[in-house]
């Protein structure tokens, strides 16, 4: 399991990007520290999910998208990465999306992916057990440990989404990606996947993108308001939500802007 | 306030007959044909039909049978499959997953193919046909897979787009963001498509064993079978073709091959289905 290691923060600097000529990030500069949660808030189209997504250029096929800026994950530039190194990046960074997307393959197979691929745990043995710690560290083992060969499909949606998690975490990222994680599960499974979030921050440096103002006020530790792909104000969450320093930030946690 | 809604209702259940007799427009037709072809092949079906090469009075008497287009029929059509598959398969994910949709180069391949789609086979047959005499080849079983090749790679890459298309992108993020390459998020992404695609092609397949045009020109006939590549061969379609158009029509054997061609296509089309809702049974 992961050490905690101080170092492995995520540092945006001078990140612009354009979409079909449109400037949706503009001249981001950001720091994710290290274990802790970081939620990034803002209106509906302020860039919130592109910011997320170009931390580990998932945005390559996105159509006539351009991307300048650095994204330091640990001291290496993704934005700059190619091949072999653009790989070994994004495994280091995990994503869990808005909807669960289970890979077509058993739920065993779902957590054992990430690890084939990347040839760890070769030994015999060693990747049931790996397998068994991720469903486990996500409260998932008890439920599928009588079907882990059944179809990843037949979970429920709260249930795909922990294994969501657990497949990233199996391949030992230092980071975790959540693109509103619980938008779509029903509040009981929501609160176990944010519960979940809260426990992973020991181990892993979190940044979500989250809709709901309650839920960011809830698990944040850090916090970073965008407006119209800007940074307008970023921090402790404590003093983001509790004193803004700007106007924007008043008017958008009052709900005068949206 | 009443009376639109009463209007709302009319509207709502003439819509509904409407879609109801197009319904049954369509089952129907497929039900007489059906019908047409099993209460005449079946007659005149024997296992002499299936089992023999025709003798020597074929058109005139019950002299052998037509065992030389059916398998004729699968010896043009299974090779031409296979060789479609081989070659459609890469197109499709090229188009898809290696370049973006929206490429310059995609955009002109799916016109291409669209283009190629909409070509009707007799085209298809004569543009082979002259190559075919161009370089010296007599019409043979070779020119008939090669011409149902290419009648066969349209019809698959389009569907296989069609199904490529239905992928969620959510699952091409999450294998990129497990540190996949491009080639082993294609690997898991088969296993979503691969039914689909199965499908698609089966029904490409049934596709073309039943067209004539394509195979008149390029495979030719023959009432023997066919012993190598360069002979010419009869085909199923083609065989209805003759028995029915000739000056002493012999329809009783037309009918027969009619029943055997459609039984083939339905069981393949029949087969498709179910091998395709065995294999998503992990998927959904």
């Amino acid at each position: 399991m992961q050490e905690k290691n101080p170092s492995s923060s995520l540092v945006v600097e001078g990140l612009d990007v354009h979409i079909e000529g449109e400037h949706i990030l503009k001249h981001v500069d950001i720091t994710f520290p290290a274990h802790r949660i970081t939620c990034i808030v803002g209106p509906s189209g302020c860039g919130k999910s592109t910011l997320l997504r170009s931390l580990n250029r998932l945005t390559e096929n996105v159509d006539n998208f351009r991307l300048s800026g650095r994204i330091l994950i640990g001291g290496q530039d993704i934005v700059h990465a190619r091949d072999a190194g653009l790989i070994e990046l994004r495994r280091r960074v995990g994503l869990v999306p808005q909807r669960p997307c289970p890979l077509p393959m058993s739920i065993y197979d779902n957590v054992a992916y990430g690890c084939r691929i990347h040839g760890m745990h070769r030994r015999k043995g060693e990747m049931a057990e790996t397998v068994e710690r991720y469903l486990t560290e996500v409260g998932l083992w008890d439920e599928v440990k009588d079907r882990l060969g059944k179809s990843a499909y037949k979970l429920s949606i709260g249930q795909q989404q922990r294994l969501c998690l657990a497949r990233s975490l199996a391949v030992e990222p230092e980071f975790l990606l959540a693109d509103e994680a619980t938008s779509a599960l029903d509040p009981v499974s929501s609160k176990t996947v944010e519960d979940l979030f809260v426990r992973l921050k020991e181990k892993y440096t979190i940044i979500m993108v989250t809709h709901t103002l309650r839920q960011a006020r809830r698990i944040a530790d850090n916090a970073v308001f965008l407006y119209l792909g800007e940074v307008i104000e970023s921090g402790d969450a404590a003093q983001v939500f509790g004193s803004p320093r700007e106007e924007l930030t008043r008017n958008y946690l009052s709900g005068t802007i949206s | 306030m009443n009376k639109k809604w009463q209007a709302k209702h009319i509207e709502e259940s003439v819509m509904r007959a409407l879609m109801v007799l197009a319904s049954l427009l369509v089952v129907g037709a497929v039900l007489s044909i059906i019908w047409t072809i099993f209460a005449h092949g079946i007659k005149a079906l024997s296992w002499e039909m299936v089992s023999r090469v025709p003798g020597k009075n074929w058109n005139t008497a019950q002299d052998g049978g037509f065992l030389n287009a059916i398998l004729g029929s699968l010896w043009v059509v299974l090779p031409a499959a296979v060789i479609g598959a081989c070659i459609s398969i890469p197109v499709v994910f090229y188009m898809t997953m290696y370049k973006r949709r929206s490429s310059k180069l995609s955009y002109i391949a799916r016109l291409a193919f669209d283009i190629l789609y909409g070509i009707p086979s007799i085209v298809y047959g004569a543009f082979a046909f002259m190559v075919m005499v161009w370089v010296g080849m007599r019409a043979s079983t070779l020119g008939g897979i090669l011409v149902t090749t290419l009648l066969i790679i349209p019809i698959m890459v389009r569907s296989g787009d069609e199904i490529a298309k239905t992928v969620p992108d959510e699952m091409v993020d999450a294998a990129y963001s497990l540190g996949a390459t491009k080639w082993e998020t294609l690997k898991v992404l088969l296993r979503q498509v691969l039914p689909g695609m199965v499908t698609a092609f089966l029904l490409a397949i049934g596709k073309a064993i039943g067209d004539a045009a394509a195979v008149m020109f390029t495979a030719g006939f023959s009432d023997k079978m066919a012993a190598s590549l360069s002979d010419p061969t009869a085909t199923l379609p083609l065989a209805i073709f003759n028995w029915i158009t000739m000056p002493d029509p012999f329809p009783d054997r037309a009918y027969a091959a009619a029943l055997v061609l459609t039984v083939i296509v339905l069981l393949l089309s029949i087969g498709s289905r179910q091998l395709t809702r065995r294999m998503t049974r992990h998927n959904r």
